[in-house]
């Protein structure tokens, strides 16, 4: 079985409360930190650990906060992305629903790294239970004195705050966030300038996810060392990963980066195996904006290789014949799925949730739907099929934030590998798999 | 802040000291911050967000009414007209669609013989689609507001009890 860092404790009775958290351990990074190491040196250890954003991005962590404009005299803030909405990621929402106090000693920690005062965890409004859960913890953080005013005696002050969002997942990228926290629409800033110079209010800021932060403690109680001794090359330490689909036991997990895919899928420990005995048709490993792998690419490697749940691995082949470990959403389809019935409903998520500043994401995004739809409903053309490839690069690397890219990918992956299932459907709508869904699609001709 | 005095207030009245606490999370003039809790909040009791209210909202955080309309019609929480006492909010997206929520939504389309957006004649229910609720391993999965409570893994027979139990507590 593989290591439990974030969730080694999340089945003990009690351990949303802050009393049993600190029986097993909780908070003891708090007082390491404050009382025995400088915030440079918690960024140092962060840095040694490997640790690398668990968004999506997998950006580097110590860097990331390395960043930070120290010299600028403005407020330093933290801020928890907490918008968890990536169809198929649900780990940020399990962790903070399980064991709300390793969130919010990791934002005690990370904060002081960053010598932040003031810190905001931005919730998507949907999970207003997610939002009382991290509001009654945080109101016992402060009784036991691990937040306010001079933390355990140590002249650290910090004030922690829940902001609940509005239901628009494009705060999930982070400078959309922060205009969201700053009561405007959620349209995404232009960067540069980068958050770490000029994020909320204009001041130096750090946004990390969820899973991120509540990383931090183990790392500061381990070391930086023993964290990047788990895992596989770059890709170090442990990942939460939401798996979904049509897989026997769905569910948030820890595993060891460097755990083979097959492994995952078929192992009872963790998916144990496609739903009904079905073969497995396809993967998308990393939430849906990243590309889908049919069975073959996603259990091995172009070169034959066993694929590895780890940023590398998953992205070997670059997007020709890889993919993106993305947020760890892992979403199984059986050989019963529909690949243009599902890529549709990708699209046409990409399409509502676009916040329409960039005209090539406001248009593509729909016209893709539009495309996909009529595909799917029996009326599409041959020409259709190379029509989405085209709108599809139109929208890649053309928009101010990644949403234009999360919805090209997946279009451009599905038509990839599953070239034959839209031909299929347009000489012959009656072979759509998910026919049983609208059975008189075929009647619309 | 606001100049109005509480008298003026119709749908902050009994929101103010929450509000006023709300407002205190963020730096001296940054109160927009405090725009979409305190849009919640009056969402909460008043059930929707009307132009009155959001005016209310407005002059409370000095802010013009623009902005707050701006804001509250960008985010899909946010209801502009009214709804259901019980808003049943389906999610519509891939992973749940791939264990069974289209038919569920139809099913309970023809149950409560409304379509999508729309509010039952009792006032009862109104039906809404949500892109992703971030419980894809447990879907399919509706929420149910004002509350915004979950319930997950969800199939017809359960859909029914859900429903009968609402109506059974109005």
């Amino acid at each position: 079985m593989s290591k439990k860092l974030l969730l080694e404790h999340v089945d003990k009775e009690g351990i949303q409360y802050i009393d049993t958290y600190i029986k097993f351990g909780g908070y003891a990074s708090v007082t390491k930190a404050l009382k025995s190491l400088s915030p440079d040196q918690v960024v140092e250890e962060v840095k040694t650990s490997g640790l690398r954003g668990r968004g999506g991005a997998g950006f580097p962590t110590g860097m990331k906060w390395s960043f930070l404009d120290k010299k600028s005299d403005k407020p330093k803030y933290l801020v928890c992305n907490a918008d968890e909405s990536e169809p198929g990621t649900f780990k940020d929402r399990y962790l903070m629903e399980k064991i709300p106090h390793l969130l919010i000693e990791g934002m005690i920690v990370s904060s002081f790294a960053l010598n932040a005062n003031t810190s905001y965890i931005y919730v998507r409004g949907e999970m207003m239970y997610v939002i009382k859960i991290l509001e009654r913890a945080i109101a016992e953080a402060y009784s036991k004195g691990y937040l306010g005013k001079n933390i355990m005696g140590s002249g650290y002050d910090l004030n922690l705050y829940v902001q609940p969002g509005g239901g628009a997942y494009i705060c999930g990228e982070e400078t959309a966030l922060l205009e969201s926290l700053e009561g405007k629409r959620g349209n995404p800033r232009n960067k540069p300038p980068f958050p770490a110079v000029w994020g909320l209010y204009g001041c130096p800021t750090v946004v990390n996810n969820v899973e991120t932060i509540a990383a931090v403690p183990w790392i500061v109680n381990q070391g930086g060392a023993a964290y990047a001794a788990i895992g596989v090359g770059k890709s170090t330490g442990t990942k939460l990963i939401s798996a979904c689909g049509n897989i026997n036991n769905p569910g948030v997990y820890e595993i060891e980066l460097g755990l083979p895919v097959e492994e995952f899928i078929y192992s009872d420990n963790y998916c144990g195996g496609i739903t009904n005995s079905r073969e497995l048709k396809a993967v998308v490993p990393g939430g849906s904006s990243v590309p889908i792998l049919p069975k073959d690419l996603i259990l091995k490697t172009a070169a034959g290789d066993s694929r590895l749940m780890s940023y590398e691995s998953l992205a070997e082949g670059g997007f020709v014949s890889g993919s993106m470990l993305g947020s760890g959403g892992f979403i199984v389809f059986d050989d019963q799925a529909c690949i243009v019935r599902n890529l549709w409903n990708f699209t046409r998520f990409y399409h509502h949730e676009s916040c329409g500043q960039c005209s090539p994401c406001r248009e593509g995004t729909g016209w893709m739907e539009k495309v996909l739809h009529r595909i799917e409903y029996g009326h599409g053309k041959m020409t259709d099929i190379d029509l989405l490839v085209d709108v599809a690069k139109n929208i890649e690397g053309k928009t101010i934030c990644p949403l234009g890219d999360a919805a090209a990918w997946p279009v451009a992956s599905a038509i990839r590998h599953f070239r034959s299932e839209f031909e299929d459907h347009v000489r012959n709508p009656d072979s759509c798999l998910a026919k049983h869904l609208h059975g008189d699609f075929a009647l619309a001709h | 802040m606001s100049t109005a005095t509480e008298s003026n207030y119709k749908f902050l009245k009994d929101l103010l000291k929450e509000a006023g606490e709300i407002v205190q999370r963020y730096p001296e003039g940054r109160q927009k911050s405090a725009l979409l809790p305190i849009l919640h909040l009056v969402q909460a009791r008043e059930g929707w967000l009307s132009a009155e209210a959001m005016d209310e909202v407005a002059q409370f955080l000095n802010l013009q009414s623009i902005e707050v309309y701006e804001v509250a019609s960008f985010y899909t929480m946010f209801h502009l007209k009214p709804v259901g006492k019980y808003v049943l909010e389906f999610c519509r997206t891939g992973p749940c669609c791939l264990v069974g929520a289209e038919s569920l939504l139809q099913y309970v389309q023809d149950k409560l013989n409304i379509g999508i957006g729309e509010t039952t004649s009792d006032g009862l229910f109104t039906i809404k689609t949500v892109e992703c609720l971030a419980s894809c391993g447990t879907g399919p999965v509706l929420q149910i507001g004002p509350e915004y409570k979950y319930y997950e893994n969800l199939n017809k027979e359960k859909l029914d009890q859900i429903i009968e139990s609402l109506r059974s507590k109005s």
